[in-house]
């Protein structure tokens, strides 16, 4: 519900925002969350808490608003941001470098931990100009795969200074973001609408495989994959359109999903109840997509009242044999669609959501957190 | 308009050198050129557009034209002096941080009221307005709080002076919008006029809660040197309840005097007051008034107060005494609480055509000739005159932001009290403050974003306004860009989508992005940009022999039908991958067909001849009589066309290839006709 969602107005527009991980055997649902600003004379990279639920009234209604932990100044735009760790976070700047931060708990400050100058350029690396920005990064310790307008493929170690291997010219359009697949292969998605299979462990140039819409070649902003089911992948496109595909077959998506009214800027499953995605836009909403079919098989957690319920990170997943992502017609009775965001004007840039909570930030300056998404 | 304060530019000397201007949408240039003066000396004025330029009184250090020293320019004969260029903004406001969150919200709210019901009628759509109204304040107040914590929290004393300018000034924007909100906006009746009124006094003059705090949390507070004070300001501010709450802790430290307290007491007790439902009439409050007054009057008159000057002077206040209401200037600190004391002890049931001779003859005998009225005196002042135009004049004239003026005035439109007054130059007042505050945030370097939706609701001019902004937005990277794009595709503004496409082609292709900038021109479906990037494609196929960017070319798709030369690249390039398959005769039908249907630039055809031989050398015919004819006829056309029109870098090569084709062409022509007759004999 709409009451469940606090609001901080924080004077910077907002291109990213990430809930911190939680540690393996935590039993609170996540507080910590990071924001990534653009577009401002001088961005920020910044730590929040969402404030603890103590302050929760007497029907269990959240009231607090985010408060600032630390930020620290970034160069460039923030396009993309990931936490490598329960401390680092992965920067992916406009300007083309690549920066690990690191958020030191006990004094409450982030510094830059290490930082990959112009990982993405056009033309030559070392001229004073001429960085390409860095548009999408993903991480999964001690591994970090970043892509970038120039269509380059970066993979860097946390622990080594030069890149580990870059693929140069990979894509002829810009790479918009990217994914792991497995541990050694990821998935990119392109300006021309197409979804490339990457295997690095190939000394190959090229793609394993290459996946794309038919006719107008729409470009796609944003990739997910089913956390369970690996060969099912979300994209998000231009047009708004959810598309979803199965890469055990065909090169094509298997559905498309009339969505958003503009561009998809994020699209992500739930990572531990993948029968839910969230999608957000430039068109200023952000969709709850509901494939469990039916309320009694809601996971108990998700029916977690008030603050006297523990929330188990690691609940039974979803059990359900054929996914209803692949079925041939998910709009048919199998789907239930809420925009969670009413009268919102501005982009919805970026969203995140872990356990029972969701964090998004928009163009018109502000964070938003749901501390209850089930209820 | 009237004219305007003159603005000096810091720094900018006119005295020796002549000055030159240029006029930005939202900001002018002002530089010193190497002309000396030519005589006379004019002061260092700059004639400007309507600029909020100075601020109330007290405090108001802050908002005097700031002109931003914005770049050296690096001429090398010429002293620092000389080189200099002003940006002089016009919309300073904007450039504050914690205003931003101000922007931000307030936009929402705007954007609301654009979208509600008109058709809401009578009680219903006003108690809407009258919402809209109160969720801006209700903004300011919380931009007002940020601001005083931002104030506190910090060491820097000029930021802190800063800081706390800007309270002031968000605390005045409150207070006035507040009162055009009562007046304007819920355009409240006599009786519960004057109650909104209190409210509006008790908000706002909040010098005095700080004394009556301390006096409060004290021990014993009838002990209080202040005591007295603050049962006053009570008394001055309608609250009859406290005061009658504290009064009742002296009278029980003093039995002695305790007829005394009972009775004023009982006189605040029953001192009648409007009241805003309907359950009584006009008359019957102004009955039990005169009624009650009269009570008062006879208890003054028989000298029951005369022991205790206090108590005489708050039971004459009740008369509504002037002397005695302007004795305790001190604790109402303004003359419009002056005023609203004034109203409820003599005037309860005040009509609001009435509000301003009460209002000017309070303001006169409170400033008593010592102080002339500041800016914001005046303002009110226009308020209480329902001098709704002038509100907003002055306004415009004294704050430092277009905010205020600019959303205040939408909601009076929107309340339907501002539909006759058109301006000189065709648009209305509200659309007029409404382009200057868009433009204001176009000129910002984050918040442009706003400025569109305000754009969209000015009818008149907002097109034109957007049109010319957003092209000066810098695109930076294609994820801006993409968000401008998105503006302009909405609106169809065709010419503004088609040059951006095309910044942001040309800057992937000066990048060697073939692929990016042919999707950019897919996008605005700019034909010629595509030829242009397919010429790029090919000449590269020409110098390298082989193509780049593979998996843009093969999967061009439907867009390869957006202009003739991306065409023939896709159609080449199928050539290219049917040779390569070992396709032949399809490889040689698609060649011929990029000839004979023109599909090929001219230019290309020795390419595609050449491309030819292979071909024609193969083991197998491939191709037929008809088409060897065909091909040689192309032959033909390229050498007749050639010679005369083209010189060729190397006449020799060229020459060369000519009789090696004519050749290969003559022999297959020969095998095609034996194979041919062969199997038509057989």
């Amino acid at each position: 519900a709409m009451e469940d969602v606090s609001a901080k107005f924080v004077s910077q527009k907002i291109s990213r925002t990430r809930w911190r991980p939680l540690p393996a055997a935590a039993l609170q649902p996540p507080d910590i969350f990071a924001t990534g600003s653009w577009d401002n004379e001088d961005n920020r990279i910044s730590i929040w808490s969402a404030g603890d639920l103590g302050n929760a009234g007497l029907n269990g209604e959240y009231h607090g608003e985010p408060h600032l932990l630390c930020d620290i100044q970034h160069n460039g735009d923030v396009m993309d941001m990931q936490f490598l760790d329960q401390e680092r976070i992965v920067v992916a700047s406009s300007t083309g470098t690549v920066t690990i931060f690191r958020h030191h708990q006990n004094n409450q400050t982030l510094s830059a931990n290490h930082r990959w100058e112009k990982a993405h350029y056009h033309v030559d690396q070392d001229t004073s100009c001429g960085g390409a920005a860095c548009t999408g990064v993903v991480c999964s310790n001690p591994e970090i795969v970043t892509v970038g307008e120039d269509g380059r493929i970066n993979l860097f170690r946390a622990d080594q200074k030069d890149a580990v291997r870059t693929i140069d010219n990979a894509d002829s359009s810009t790479l918009h973001a990217v994914t792991f697949l497995r541990t050694t292969e990821i998935l990119t998605v392109n300006s021309i609408g197409q979804l490339k299979i990457w295997d690095l462990r190939q000394q190959r140039n090229e793609p394993s495989q290459i996946f794309s819409l038919a006719g107008d070649r729409v470009p796609l902003h944003c990739v997910d994959r089913h956390p369970n089911q690996q060969h099912i992948v979300a994209t998000g496109g231009q047009d708004g359109m959810l598309s979803i595909w199965d890469i055990r077959q065909g090169t094509m998506p298997v559905s498309l999903l009339n969505a958003h009214e503009a561009e998809m800027w994020e699209v992500h499953f739930h990572p531990s109840d993948p029968d839910h995605l969230f999608t957000c836009s430039e068109d200023g909403s952000l969709w709850h997509w509901d494939t469990s079919t039916n309320v009694s098989e809601k996971p108990s957690f998700l029916h977690q009242g008030g603050r006297s319920t523990a929330y188990l990170s690691h609940s039974t997943v979803n059990q359900s044999v054929v996914s209803a992502w692949l079925s041939n017609d998910p709009t048919k009775d199998r789907m239930e669609i809420t925009n969670l965001i009413p009268n919102q004007t501005l982009s919805v840039n970026s969203l995140d959501v872990l356990g029972p909570c969701l964090v998004y930030g928009t163009d018109s300056e502000a964070i938003y957190v749901n501390r209850q998404l089930f209820a | 308009t009237d004219a305007v304060p003159p603005q000096v530019v810091p720094g900018a000397d006119s005295s020796s050198r002549q000055l030159c201007f240029a006029w930005g949408p939202a900001e002018v240039l002002v530089c010193e050129t190497l002309f000396g003066r030519a005589g006379g000396s004019r002061s260092r004025c700059l004639p400007c557009s309507p600029c909020p330029s100075r601020f109330w009184g007290e405090g108001g250090a802050g908002a005097a034209a700031r002109a931003l020293t914005d770049s050296v320019a690096g001429t090398e004969d010429g002293a620092p002096s000389s080189s200099r260029v002003f940006v002089v903004r016009r919309d300073q406001d904007i450039y504050i941080q914690t205003l931003r969150k101000l922007f931000n919200e307030s936009h929402g709210i705007f954007m609301g009221l654009q979208r509600s019901e008109e058709e809401l009628a009578g009680k219903s759509r006003k108690a809407q307005l009258v919402q809209v109204s109160k969720n801006y304040r209700s903004v300011i107040r919380a931009c007002m709080e940020d601001m005083h914590q931002a104030a506190v929290s910090t060491r820097d004393p000029a930021l802190q002076g800063q800081y706390s300018t800007q309270v002031s000034i968000l605390s005045a924007m409150e207070l006035i919008w507040n009162l055009c909100e009562i007046l304007f906006v819920e355009a409240a009746t006599a009786g519960p006029l004057l109650l909104r009124l209190l409210d509006w006094v008790r908000l706002h003059v909040c010098d005095v809660d700080s004394m009556v705090r301390e006096v409060l949390s004290s021990e014993s507070p009838s002990k209080h040197k202040l005591f007295w004070n603050v049962v006053d300001v009570f008394v001055l501010q309608g609250r009859m309840d406290e005061a009658r709450h504290l009064l009742s802790k002296e009278a029980s430290a003093n039995p002695t005097s305790m007829n005394m307290y009972k009775i004023l007491d009982d006189l605040m007790k029953k001192m009648p007051v409007p009241s805003l439902s309907n359950t009584q009439t006009l008359t019957e409050l102004e009955l039990k008034w005169q009624h009650w007054h009269e009570e008062c009057q006879r208890y003054l008159q028989d000298g029951t107060f005369a022991s205790n000057p206090h108590m005489e002077s708050i039971c004459k206040i009740l008369l509504g005494d002037e002397d005695a209401i302007l004795e305790k200037k001190e604790l109402m600190t303004t003359w419009y609480h002056f005023l609203v004391t004034r109203l409820l002890y003599s005037h309860p049931t005040v009509k609001p055509m009435e509000l301003r001779f009460y209002a000017q003859s309070s303001m006169d005998l409170f400033l008593g000739g010592e102080s002339s009225p500041e800016p914001l005196d005046m303002i009110l002042m226009a308020a209480f005159e329902f001098e709704m135009h002038q509100v907003i004049k002055e306004c415009s004239i004294v704050l430092s932001n277009w905010w205020f003026v600019a959303h205040l005035t939408d909601l009076l439109d929107h309340c339907k009290l501002l539909q006759s007054h058109n301006l000189y130059f065709g648009s209305n007042m509200r659309e007029f403050l409404l382009l200057e505050y868009a433009s204001g945030l176009f000129s910002h370097h984050s918040l442009w974003q706003l400025g569109v939706d305000y754009f969209d609701h000015c009818p008149e001019y907002g097109r034109v306004y957007l049109e010319l902004h957003i092209e000066r937005i810098p695109l930076s990277t294609e994820q801006k860009a993409l968000k401008v794009l998105r503006i302009c595709e909405q609106r169809q503004m065709h010419e503004q989508v088609r040059s951006i496409c095309k910044i942001m082609a040309m800057k992937a292709l000066r990048n060697n992005r073939l692929g990016s900038a042919l999707s950019w021109s897919i996008r605005a479906k700019d034909a010629a940009f595509a030829t242009l990037i397919s010429d790029r494609f090919l000449k590269d196929y020409c110098e390298r022999g082989c193509f780049s960017d593979l998996d843009l070319i093969d999967n061009l798709g439907p867009s390869m039908l957006l202009s003739d030369r991306l065409t023939f690249l896709g159609k080449y390039r199928e050539f290219h991958r049917l040779y390569g398959e070992k396709r032949f005769p399809e490889a040689a039908r698609l060649l011929l067909t990029l000839m004979t249907a023109h599909i090929a630039p001219c230019s290309f055809w020795m390419t595609l001849l050449t491309d030819a031989l292979p071909l024609l050398e193969q083991k197998e015919v491939i191709f037929s009589a008809e088409q060897t004819y065909e091909l040689m006829r192309c032959l033909e056309d390229l050498t007749a066309r050639n010679p005369a029109k083209q010189k060729f870098q190397d006449d020799d090569i060229e020459t060369t290839k000519v009789e090696m084709l004519r050749l290969a062409l003559a022999r297959n022509l020969a095998r095609v006709i034996v194979k041919e007759g062969t199997v038509e004999g057989s």
